[in-house]
């Protein structure tokens, strides 16, 4: 199916794909903010705000939209991402018109009441204080300080406990001006309409909407480790987690492609899907040699498409009776092996396999195929997510190889324990 | 057919046979998937674990693929994730569900995998091993979660003395003591036809599906098969319960405040999911979600859920707060049951809220796996075929007084269950 893509003389970029399998439509507004755009004293500030985008507008007070919404038997949320930010809501075909509705007006007139920033700063430091429950999450977070020196990409999305402490409701609305304009917005719907006349009312809703000033974006290139990092977290619990993070390629560097490949062999295939789960993972190179050589219980890979290099990483949870040391050594094994050698054509093949399933699985789903739409265009453009598979089916045995090599170095990476306290021995 | 009247499963579009030997097979063909979903369980669960080996068809049913039919492990699940399908088992309370997905021409392998799975599963003892060493894992991570903590003590709590005080996956002294042989034992003296339902869904004409599962199982046979279990009735609690489980080193508590709720076939139940939706679920979580998120600001998350399953199942309310908000969050939430049970919701609420659910039924059922869990829950508690067609009468049958009614039938304030874990409180 075509996609109909333009943009607005506001420079609001539109993508609207027509499926008329089932009466439903996808619509969402993607922002060009995230993380990555925050500067120490005010991190956590684009998830913040996307919490106030729920906070009301004058046509839709705070309390009023949500059951609007959910009246109409649609579902809707919104995440913030490093990139990005994103809202969305999937309804039934008739009822769009709401969703339409309100993602022209928050994009230009939330209100950022006082008393609802306030509220909000208590709830925020609740989700933070959910997440530090969790050893991954704390161990993520000192992996990602490490990782980075100057790029915001160091730090978590959901911001600094201080600055969650003091960033006040100006800082909140500045950030919100700045980045919220039609021209740093793509809207992207998908499901059963009309595009023609779809598209005549996004001009209807988003054409009176002043073009804003290009933002300024904060992330400057970081320059490359020049030795193996270090870090140990400690915590509660018995149980230990290893994670080698290693300097990755933006989605679209070429060899963006071929390290997904040589993850899909050492971890498994990623799922990009937003709405459809992945597979299971059990005959990858690191599971047959950490899993099932029993130095660990679970092992995974994770590679994301983003704007900069972020991070490829690997995540193993180490065996009860085994040490994190074990675990390093023979997760160095396992790379060296893909450095020494290429792969076998058959396993490149199968990789591809993997991914053409997973794509059949995302396009059940309307909501992920509305996400498709814009979440490509946030870091290349839609063409991405079609040339996909046939980029992946490109890579050869050569290439993954040398994708291990260059990227897959020591001296590229933040290697991070979690040790819990009661816990005895073996710091990394 | 217009595209809304295609996208509701109903008993003209469904094929259910029931074969031979007792299982129940219901298919349905999706022409626009490149895709098939295969679910489905079996009587298998956790009720027929004995006391002392607690876990024990949680643990065989993660082994049933650990080698199987002749096949290694390394061979099932090259089968499986070469061609990029999925496919597993997992134990639950009543029963042992599995389920998987794969391209539509890939169906026979995932039949081939639950035929084998079911009925020659070898139980290697290396695997066995490593399996308990995951598990045992499994475990210690979940005593360092304040959420699952919250829940196996509210399950105390409500259930002294029943089947779902217990935990499905058991606790280390019992995963410990399980052993290879235990897992064979449980496979040959539980698992069996009856009572088993599988659904598929997806580009495989139904007829065809019905025929490929028909030639994989119909002479599958257990004579030793033990008739179902019959839950003891469930007491209410005598007064409110409270009890706190403290683990060092945690940031936030979770807290579960509630009791058992209806039964998914009780007549109660539609009445207790529509004002479970006022409660705690429509809009931003619910009542719930706007006193103790919206105006107080103590929580990230605070909901309610109402479990509606085979059992009374659980009515809970619970959120995560910072430890020195609990009694803050649970006097919210104890207010709010308390009009929830002696007022009657607004006109307003029950209609928005039985536009909610008539209105996103049919999101539910836009994926195959959506479709899939509708038809299983329709034969799971003999909802009758049509169940989704008829959905919105049933809905908007509901009452104000019904609300009212089941809301204090099953959630009396003074006598319900306050479980909390989160770090240890100073004195």
């Amino acid at each position: 199916m075509d996609v109909l893509k333009t943009t607005l003389s506001n420079g609001l970029n539109i993508f609207l794909k027509e499926i008329h399998t089932t009466p439903i439509i996808s619509h969402w507004l993607w922002v060009r903010v995230g993380s990555r755009d925050e500067t120490p004293g005010i991190t956590g500030a684009s998830h913040w705000v996307e919490h106030m985008q729920f906070k009301g507008t004058q046509q839709f007070p705070a309390g009023r939209l949500d059951k609007d919404i959910s009246r109409d038997g649609g579902f809707w949320n919104a995440m913030t991402y490093i990139d990005w930010t994103a809202y969305y809501e999937t309804m039934p075909a008739e009822k769009i018109d709401l969703g339409l509705r309100l993602e022209a007006d928050r994009l230009i007139n939330s209100d950022f009441d006082p008393d609802e920033v306030a509220s909000e700063r208590t709830v925020i430091i609740s989700e933070r204080q959910g997440h530090e429950n969790s050893p991954i999450f704390r161990l993520d977070e000192d992996v990602q300080a490490a990782a980075f020196d100057q790029h915001p990409y160091r730090h978590e999305v959901i911001g600094r406990m201080a600055d969650l402490e003091s960033m006040t409701r100006d800082d909140l609305y500045q950030h919100y001006k700045r980045f919220y304009t039609p021209n740093n917005a793509i809207l992207a719907m998908a499901g059963d309409f009309d595009s023609a006349e779809m598209l005549e009312r996004i001009r209807q809703l988003y054409e009176g909407i002043p073009v804003g000033p290009a933002p300024a974006r904060v992330a400057a290139p970081e320059t490359p480790l020049s030795a193996e990092r270090r870090v140990l977290t400690q915590g509660p619990g018995e149980t230990v987690f290893v994670r080698a993070a290693y300097r990755a390629p933006h989605a679209q560097d070429p060899d963006f492609f071929a390290l997904s490949v040589a993850d899909s062999l050492l971890a498994g295939p990623s799922n990009l899907n937003f709405f459809s789960g992945g597979i299971s993972n059990k005959t990858s190179r690191l599971y047959q040699n950490l899993v099932e050589k029993e130095l660990a219980v679970g092992v995974s890979g994770g590679l994301q498409a983003t704007i900069d290099p972020f991070l490829y990483d690997i995540t193993a949870v180490v065996h009860p009776e085994r040490s994190a040391d074990e675990v390093i050594a023979a997760l160095d094994g396992e790379i060296a092996r893909l450095q020494d050698s290429p792969p076998k054509a058959e396993e490149l093949a199968r990789a591809v396999k993997q991914a053409q399933a997973l794509f059949a699985y995302g396009s059940e789903s309307i909501t992920n195929q509305a996400f498709w739409l814009g979440f490509a265009e946030i870091f290349a453009d839609y063409a991405w997510f079609e040339n996909y598979l046939q980029r992946l089916a490109a890579v050869t045995p050569a290439d993954v190889q040398r994708a291990a090599q260059t990227y897959l170095q020591p001296q590229r990476r933040v290697l991070g324990v979690y040790q819990p306290d009661g816990r005895p021995e073996q710091p990394a | 057919m217009s595209p809304a009247r295609n996208s509701i499963p109903g008993s003209d579009d469904i094929t259910r046979v029931e074969l031979a030997n007792g299982i129940v097979v219901l298919a349905r063909h999706n022409p626009n998937s490149p895709a098939i979903t295969l679910r489905g369980y079996l009587q298998a669960g956790s009720l027929f674990d004995p006391d002392e080996k607690l876990g024990l068809a949680d643990f065989t049913a993660d082994a049933l693929m650990h080698g199987a039919g002749g096949r290694s492990f390394q061979e099932i699940y090259d089968s499986l994730e070469s061609i990029g399908a999925s496919f597993g088992f997992n134990s639950g309370t009543h029963t042992t569900s599995f389920g998987g997905k794969s391209l539509a021409e890939d169906l026979p392998l995932l039949l081939d995998i639950l035929n084998s799975s079911l009925r020659t599963p070898a139980f290697p003892a290396d695997q066995v091993q490593k399996l308990r060493a995951q598990l045992l894992t499994g475990l210690a991570l979940r005593a360092q979660d304040t959420r699952e903590m919250a829940s196996l003590v509210f399950d105390e709590l409500v259930y002294p003395g029943h089947p779902y005080s217990r935990p499905d996956d058991g606790n280390v002294e019992s995963i410990s003591a399980i052993v290879r042989d235990d897992l064979a034992a449980f496979h040959q003296q539980v698992y069996g036809p009856r009572g088993m339902v599988v659904a598929v869904v997806g580009g495989v004409p139904a007829e065809q599906a019905v025929e490929q599962l028909r030639a994989a199982l119909e002479d599958w046979t257990n004579p030793q098969q033990p008739a179902e279990v019959v839950l003891p009735p469930w007491q209410p609690l005598p007064e409110r319960l409270a009890k706190r489980h403290a683990i060092p080193g945690m940031i936030q508590s979770d807290l579960i405040v509630g009791s058992a709720g209806p039964p998914r076939r009780s007549p109660d139940f539609m009445a207790a999911n529509l004002g479970n939706s006022v409660l705690g679920r429509f809009g931003l979580m619910g009542r719930i979600g706007d006193a103790v998120r919206e105006k107080a600001g103590l929580a990230y998350y605070a909901a309610s859920g109402v479990g509606g399953g085979l059992g009374p199942g659980a009515w809970e309310i619970y959120a995560g707060v910072n430890p020195a908000n609990e009694q803050k969050a649970v006097d919210l939430i104890l207010q709010e049951v308390q009009r929830f049970t002696t007022e009657l919701v607004s006109e307003e609420e029950l209609s928005d809220s039985q536009s909610n659910f008539i209105g996103s039924m049919p999101l539910s059922l836009e994926s195959n796996g959506g479709v899939a869990e509708a038809l299983l829950n329709m034969e799971r508690y003999q909802l009758g075929l049509d169940h989704y067609r008829l959905f919105p009468d049933k809905v908007r049958a509901v009452t104000r007084e019904q609300v009212r009614d089941v809301a204090a039938k099953y959630l009396p304030a003074a006598q319900l269950a306050v479980a909390i874990a989160g770090p240890p409180l100073e004195s």
